[in-house]
């Protein structure tokens, strides 16, 4: 499928402005505004396509998704505010996400079926059974997402997602994604994966499967595309995989500097678009700069923002009680 | 005289009649077996998950983040360790969110011994259950409690853990849920006609269910079994009975026991124990999990932060022996978690002490 200029146009914008946040939030961990940064720098073309394509809401009609850590593109490009990030990254009370409990990137939307992400690797490929038995049962367009790296497919929950997700008769309208950057922290894919790719193993299970360059936002806006619309509509789980690059390590704990030996995704498609005329040089260069100095402006905000009161910390513990329970 | 088991059957059907429950699942939850405790069958929500305790976890919290209300089933607590960061994670997810997701299911799971069944099969989970906040955790000693405990979880916003008894699973409440047969033998043998699935072939059985009613117990309310003026003897599940038989039999021997059915171990109703022990300056905390870091040092040190003064006897905890499990034999068994012998023996014991 051919995408048009605006379409092209709004996910530059929107992979501009996932990158710009992240490299705000890496400089807030860097200024000591924050105490650890984990995010997804280099996953923008595969992400922000597949923000831009989810059904956004609240409850069974609409998709669910089940992320991990490196999902800044998505919730960015459905609509996120980015100074909400800023907000988590520096706990502050106004933390939407957590109320200043989690770290960056940890997001929580309930409003947009957005589960809470968690440290915890891979565990988002269990909660995702129950949401999508749900849609199952209820019917309708409404899918579940799970994303998550590919060291973390060595997890036995992963395996869980392929075996629940493939059921007889039972089988769930599940996207199943991985984004393969080839790492583990600071371990090498090759050095313990011997399987060729990871979306082969759907196959075993009756799974639909694709592997995609998650760096060309074409291939996967229309991997991405396809795939949703086989789950819609079969009501079947899809193994999606994506390689993709991680352009600023793991985490705060590989010293989040920019890796030049990546592909960096959002400089390859700024050269396309350009050459084809989408946008040009020059308003390029201003979005960018416009999208810095607004995020700049953000982040002294947030600075200037309190922490929550030490007395909330009990709350929320059980649904709606606040305070000290017991 | 509805057995434990039948009475957590009956409150299910009622969960799913009354009370929105749409998924009740595990393994051999659904036909032809109905749970290898029998404590599904007949129910039309049941049905059977693969052999994966992470992902019977990982489900119910998605059916939960869905808005759906499920009970799950972890065929033996022993197999529910390997599941620990989910439960956690099913602990956190509100507070992790600010308050925004709650998840309202319930993992119910047999625990402790009774049942010889050795080392995989008799392991108790209250103190490593109660080291995991967020969670609503509950244990009945009786079918009647069991019954209304399982409604009360049901209907609870956050996830709860019900804890059974596998050694009571089959005695009979001497209190009758409200619309089952009559307590009599003719009751019994009515009830299991209308909801036990037949042992031969169980392709054509379908249950009739009595006309139940919503009979909640509430979740955090202690109850009193027996009142005394001597001591306070604290416990639930397994032990529970065991403590009100020992009572009555230290009645002849002068010394005169009161006996807490704790009923809900979190959140705990401490106002209940606080007000017992302070009248007698006595307690006794009984339960069969292993000693260190048990839940009773908890209630022991509870005891000793906000009682000291009025204290006659330092606070006394018997539970299990700290070992990998319990073995098999009788002789191991009967040895290595409390016993009516050992509980009239430590109550005898704390009578004694000098004031």
């Amino acid at each position: 499928m051919e995408l048009a200029p605006k379409l092209l146009k709004q996910i530059y914008e929107t992979m501009v402005r996932t990158r710009i946040l992240e490299e705000r939030l890496i400089r807030m961990y860097k200024q000591s505004d924050g105490y650890f940064w984990i995010g997804g720098p280099g996953e923008e073309a595969f992400n922000v396509p597949l923000g831009l394509l989810v059904h956004k809401g609240e409850g069974l009609d609409y998709d669910y998704l089940h992320l991990h850590y490196r999902s800044c593109g998505i919730v960015t490009a459905m609509g996120a505010e980015p100074i909400d990030a800023m907000r988590q990254m520096k706990n502050t009370a106004l933390d939407p996400y957590s109320g200043g409990r989690n770290f960056s990137n940890h997001f929580a939307i309930k409003k947009w079926n957005i589960v809470p992400v968690t440290s915890t690797i891979e565990t988002q490929y269990q909660t995702a059974i129950g949401t999508a038995l749900a849609q199952k049962r209820h019917g309708g367009r409404g899918i579940t997402i799970v994303n998550g790296g590919d060291a973390g497919t060595a997890e036995g929950d992963f395996a869980s997602c392929l075996v629940w997700a493939s059921r007889p008769q039972a089988e769930l309208p599940i996207l199943i994604i991985v984004t393969n950057n080839e790492w583990g922290i600071s371990t090498a894919a090759a050095t313990q994966r011997s399987s060729t790719h990871i979306a082969d193993r759907g196959r075993a299970f009756g799974i639909k499967t694709e592997l995609v360059q998650g760096n060309d936002v074409w291939e996967s806006y229309n991997a991405i595309h396809n795939a949703m619309e086989y789950v819609r509509k079969e009501r079947r789980p899809f193994l999606l995989e994506a390689k993709v690059s991680r352009l600023y390590g793991h985490s705060s704990a590989t010293g989040c500097n920019f890796i030049t030996e990546e592909v960096d995704c959002l400089a390859e498609f700024e050269k396309k678009i350009i050459g084809a005329g989408v946008i040009s040089l020059d308003e390029a260069t201003s979005f960018r700069q416009a999208v810095s100095d607004e995020f700049l402006r953000a982040s002294q905000q947030v600075k200037q923002e309190a922490l929550p009161t030490a007395e909330t910390r009990y709350d929320d513990v059980f649904y709606g009680q606040k305070g000290r329970f017991w | 005289m509805a057995t434990m088991v039948q009475a957590i059957r009956m409150a299910l059907h009622y969960g799913e009649e009354h009370l929105g429950v749409t998924d009740i699942f595990g393994e051999d939850v659904g036909a032809p077996l109905g749970g290898v405790f029998t404590g599904t069958q007949g129910l039309k929500t049941a049905w059977n998950s693969p052999l994966d305790e992470r992902g019977i976890v990982g489900a119910a919290m998605g059916l939960g983040f869905a808005g759906q209300r499920c009970v799950a089933e972890v065929q033996f607590c022993d197999y529910i360790y390997n599941t620990i960061d989910l439960l956690k994670l099913a602990g956190m997810q509100c507070w992790a969110s600010a308050g925004q997701f709650n998840l309202p299911i319930t993992i119910m799971t047999p625990v402790g011994s009774g049942i010889r069944g050795s080392i995989y099969h008799s392991h108790s989970f209250d103190a490593t259950m109660t080291h995991i906040p967020g969670w609503k955790i509950v244990m009945p000693s009786n079918a009647l409690d069991a019954y209304g405990l399982m409604l009360s979880c049901i209907v609870d916003p956050n996830p709860c853990m019900f804890l059974i008894p596998k050694a009571l699973m089959r005695v009979r409440s001497d209190e009758a849920i409200p619309g089952e047969p009559p307590l009599t033998p003719e009751g019994d043998k009515q009830l299991r006609e209308m909801i036990d699935a037949p042992l031969a072939d169980r392709a054509r059985w379908q249950p009739r269910w009595p006309e139940l009613i919503d009979c909640r117990v509430p979740i955090g309310q202690a109850v009193t079994k027996r009142q005394g003026r001597d001591m306070t003897v604290v416990s639930y599940g397994r032990t529970l009975p065991l403590c009100v038989q020992a009572a009555n039999q230290l009645m002849h021997e002068g010394i005169d026991a009161e006996v807490i059915d704790l009923r809900t171990l979190w959140p705990l109703d401490w106002g209940h124990l606080e007000a017992s022990i302070r009248r007698t300056g006595r307690v006794l905390f009984v339960n069969e999990d292993t000693e260190v870091t048990n839940f009773g040092e908890h209630l022991v040190r509870r005891t000793v932060s906000s009682l000291f003064y009025e204290l006659q006897a330092a606070p006394v905890l018997l539970a299990g022996e700290f070992l990998p499990g319990i073995g098999l034999a009788d002789t191991l068994e009967s040895s290595s978690v409390p016993q009516l012998e050992s509980i009239i023996q430590h109550m005898k014991h704390l009578a004694q002490q000098k004031a």
